[in-house]
């Protein structure tokens, strides 16, 4: 009986170490990034390596900022692309689909979340750079442009970030419309209201959180998006305002460059990761914040 | 009476109000939109990548000449079961923790529920870089498949944590009071009863983290790094699947191939997301 109760203790303490797992890796991972990258940081200035417009590692010059911009350009341009879309189409799964197609939709929706990233590279890679590319030729001989680009540009990424992020959109879209009470829609067709204004002025409202959550989710995929952005965005470490030019993003940036870099240089990639993970942080402390808002509605 | 309205008075309704009708529409086109590109993607890939898988992409060795995909193809499921290994035990036996054993309201239960949140949120170049410094650098293991399934562990974790969480917790009450009342511990209970009752609900989601990493890149690249050949041991390097896609079509040599791995890596996963759905499937009707 005693060899029992010593069992059932010791599995506790197994169950309890175990969960602990987790706990372990994020603090792991905060403090090895933390402390690889803030070194890098505080010998470049902090300030000079956030808002420093040049990135030229054989210089010793270490400035993020074009990276910084590139990564809010590409993924503000996947939300234009991703969020009508994802927010229309989930409206679609939640309320006009028929039943008998929706089981094949929604695994298709799942789908479109299982695809992997360099799949998603390359298919913009092979059929939406030849595309843009094209596009830019007719804006410039159309006199719209000056420069029309190679195809590797800010427009790909955002296209192709735009596909990536409809899932996390129409999924959590989707659930927030379906928890709102059934009352809400039907009080508000009684009230002479037709289906579609119902959908829009009374069901959305009422998921706002839910919605807005999914959004921020998607914006949290897009800036981490890695593979398929460096494929088609062309890499260039500058700033530019045009849409069919390239520019490179902070994950990028890592990728790129750590295969061969050393010293001060390899510390200010580092460095870079810790400034996406600073912004991720604070876009999942939104989101957590955003689906308790969304809990307690 | 009825309360089925026709095609008729939809029409009528749409007439009264072209507003909606407008929105009704833009509804339909974005839905349309986001099939048919998905519909496309596939189609494309399949339809330029199927001519191109030959019988020498299957080749046992990687050379320059033969660039093969079996070196990748075996890495990928090295990597996949040593990765697995890791992570679901740990992310199984947490799962019982927090539904089995931790009070409600227990504070440290909410440490790791925000610590999982986090740890789903984190993007794959971060978990990367995190296996570069630590399993790679600081424990001296070199680019390695360890390194590499290490480090996607701790990317599932997060997730296998979840579904197990919600299988066991869709476990009726009842079970566990019936083994109870037979006299069984708690150990037994969960181990005899609710564990076997959840094991759908569980092999789901290993299913889609067993998708997660074959799909994987930015986090492998630099901790099991980019050798296209089988390595003798798990301390050696080798690049999976969708890094061999990355390799190929960026150093643009190999297109065809490219597309031929492409069509491997989508038929994988496709694979692995309807086995998956099936399986939650079979759990429902359960």
């Amino acid at each position: 009986m005693k060899s029992k109760a010593w069992t059932e203790k010791f599995m506790q303490g197994v169950f309890f170490v175990a969960a602990c797992a987790s706990v372990l890796a994020v603090v792991l991972i905060c403090v090895f990034l933390f402390a690889n990258g803030i070194p890098a940081m505080r010998e470049i200035g902090f300030v000079k390596f956030i808002t420093g417009e040049l990135w030229r590692p054989s210089n010793e010059i270490f400035g993020i900022f074009p990276m910084i911009i590139g990564s809010l350009y590409v993924t503000a341009g996947a939300i234009i692309f991703g969020v009508p879309i994802g927010i229309l189409t989930s409206v679609f799964m939640a309320m006009y689909c028929p039943k008998r197609i929706y089981r094949p939709l929604k695994a298709a929706t799942e789908l479109l979340a299982g695809i992997p990233s360099v799949v998603y590279g390359f298919f913009g890679l092979v059929v939406v750079v030849p595309i843009v590319r094209d596009f830019g030729a007719f804006l410039r001989q159309a006199g719209i442009v000056e420069k029309a680009g190679n195809g590797n540009s800010i427009l790909t990424a955002s296209l192709i970030l735009g596909m990536m992020i409809l899932p996390t959109i129409i999924g959590t879209t989707e659930s927030a419309m379906r928890a709102v009470p059934a009352h809400y829609y039907e009080g508000s067709l009684a009230l002479g209201a037709t289906k579609e204004r119902s959908i829009f002025r009374v069901i959305i409202p009422a998921a706002k959180s839910g919605v807005i959550a999914g959004i921020v989710l998607g914006i949290g995929r897009a800036i981490g998006e890695t593979m398929a952005v460096i494929m088609i965005v062309g890499n260039q470490a500058r700033i530019t305002t045009s849409m069919l030019e390239g520019i490179r993003t902070l994950t990028g940036n890592i990728v790129i460059e750590m295969g061969y870099a050393t010293g001060l240089h390899r510390e200010a990639l580092i460095a870079t990761g810790v400034v996406l993970f600073v912004f991720i942080l604070i876009i999942n402390f939104s989101v957590a914040l955003l689906k308790r808002r969304a809990d307690h509605e | 009476m009825s309360n089925k309205t026709t095609l008729g008075d939809k029409l009528r309704t749409y007439l009264k109000h072209p507003g909606s009708f407008i929105v009704m529409l833009l509804v339909m086109l974005a839905a349309l939109v986001t099939f048919a590109v998905l519909i496309f993607l596939i189609a494309y890939i399949l339809v330029n990548g199927v001519p191109h898988l030959t019988p020498s992409l299957f080749a046992w060795e990687y050379t320059s000449e033969n660039a093969s995909v079996m070196p990748a193809l075996v890495n990928t499921v090295i990597m996949t079961l040593l990765s697995l290994l890791i992570a679901v035990p740990f992310g199984i036996f947490s799962a019982i923790f927090l539904v089995e054993y931790a009070g409600r309201g227990n504070k440290f239960v909410e440490v790791i529920r925000l610590t999982t949140e986090t740890l789903s949120g984190i993007p794959s170049i971060v978990y990367g870089l995190f296996g570069m410094l630590f399993f790679v650098n600081t424990l001296g293991w070199g680019f390695s498949l360890l390194a590499g399934a290490f480090t996607m562990a701790i990317m599932i974790l997060p997730l296998i944590m979840r579904t197990t969480e919600e299988a066991l917790k869709a476990v009726p009450d009842s079970y566990r009071e019936g083994s109870f009342g037979l006299g069984a511990g708690k150990l037994r209970t969960v181990f005899r009863i609710v564990l076997p009752s959840a094991i759908p609900g569980i092999l789901a989601g290993v299913i889609l983290a067993i998708g997660r990493i074959v799909g994987e890149t930015a986090a492998l690249m630099y901790t099991s790094g980019t050798v296209a050949q089988i390595p003798s041991s798990v301390m050696g390097s080798g690049r999976t699947l969708a890094l061999h896609m990355y390799n190929l079509s960026s150093e643009g040599l190999y297109m065809d191939k490219a597309y031929a791995t492409a069509v491997i890596l989508l038929v994988l996963v496709v694979g692995i997301n309807a086995l998956s759905s099936v399986i939650a499937r079979k759990l429902t009707k359960a």
